[in-house]
């Protein structure tokens, strides 16, 4: 029974590991490519850890802390990563289907 | 004193270190604490140039609070982000937005700059110079002075509170 919520967690968060992807190939340019990956993936794979975490739990192996240190990683360098690459493509003026920001302004 | 600044620029730093390698390695044995604690130790001192001041978290239940809101926020985000990445017949009109931030603190300004990454729709691009505005990319902008009130109101003014800065 418990098992079900388990699997549900790990679905949705497949589910969304998946639209993060087809995100990233579905937006226009790098900058709006990035929200996929950075938001709904890092989501998605919460989920799965959570779901893991859960059965874990049931499995009376005790609650995965490894599991929330990976989550808490997760959240922390994916907006690292996500901002370094909009920072270098920035820098490389890359095209936007938006219109780039002044140069002088932000530098 | 120095002694004790020198060997441990950030004793707060130190214990977390320690602390998640202990979780990490699932064990409390003796040698575990000692090679975290040799961690705990070389960590801060080789990254020392990075962040020369010492890091201050001075408000834990707001941090807690804060916390709890931006795990909220990214579910909704990622809702958003998802419904725009499978609806066919979405157009999302991105932009790139500079939001106005006041926060003295590098790591106040880094936590701000994650934060606007990890929720609603932007992604921190830029810091200017002066480090007095934040350039976001956002992925579908409909009004951009909410946005920005949205920012500062959500994200900067708890991030103010608990580093005091």
């Amino acid at each position: 029974m418990f098992e079900f919520v388990s699997a549900i967690l790990i679905l949705l968060g497949a589910s969304f590991a998946l639209i993060g992807s087809i995100g990233l190939v579905r937006f226009p340019d790098i900058y709006t490519r990035l929200h996929g990956p950075t938001k709904v993936t890092t989501l998605g794979l919460g989920g799965l850890l959570l779901g893991s975490m859960f059965y874990m739990f049931l499995q009376g192996e005790g609650v995965a802390v490894r599991e929330l240190l990976i989550i808490g990683f997760l959240f922390l360098t994916a907006p690292v990563s996500a901002h370094l690459v909009a920072k270098a493509a920035l820098h490389r003026r890359c095209q936007s289907v938006c219109g780039l920001p002044d140069r002088d302004a932000e530098s | 004193m120095s002694s004790m600044k020198r060997w441990l620029p950030h004793p707060d730093v130190s214990a977390v270190l320690l602390i998640v390698w202990l979780l990490l390695n699932h064990t409390v044995s003796i040698g575990h604490l000692l090679l975290g604690t040799a961690l705990g130790i070389l960590i801060p001192k080789f990254t020392k140039r990075f962040f020369p001041e010492p890091v201050f978290i001075k408000r834990g239940t707001v941090l807690i609070r804060f916390a709890a809101t931006v795990v909220w926020d990214i579910l909704v985000a990622s809702i958003a982000v998802a419904r725009l990445t499978l609806d066919p017949r979405s157009r999302p009109a991105p932009r790139f937005v500079r939001v106005p931030v006041s926060l003295a603190d590098d790591f106040a300004l880094t936590a701000l700059a994650g934060t606007v990454s990890l929720t609603p729709g932007t992604v921190s691009a830029q810091l200017s110079a002066d480090r007095r505005h934040l350039l976001v990319h956002v992925l579908d902008l409909d009004d951009e002075s909410a946005l920005i009130q949205d920012i500062k109101q959500r994200y900067e003014a708890p991030i103010k509170e608990i580093f005091q800065c």
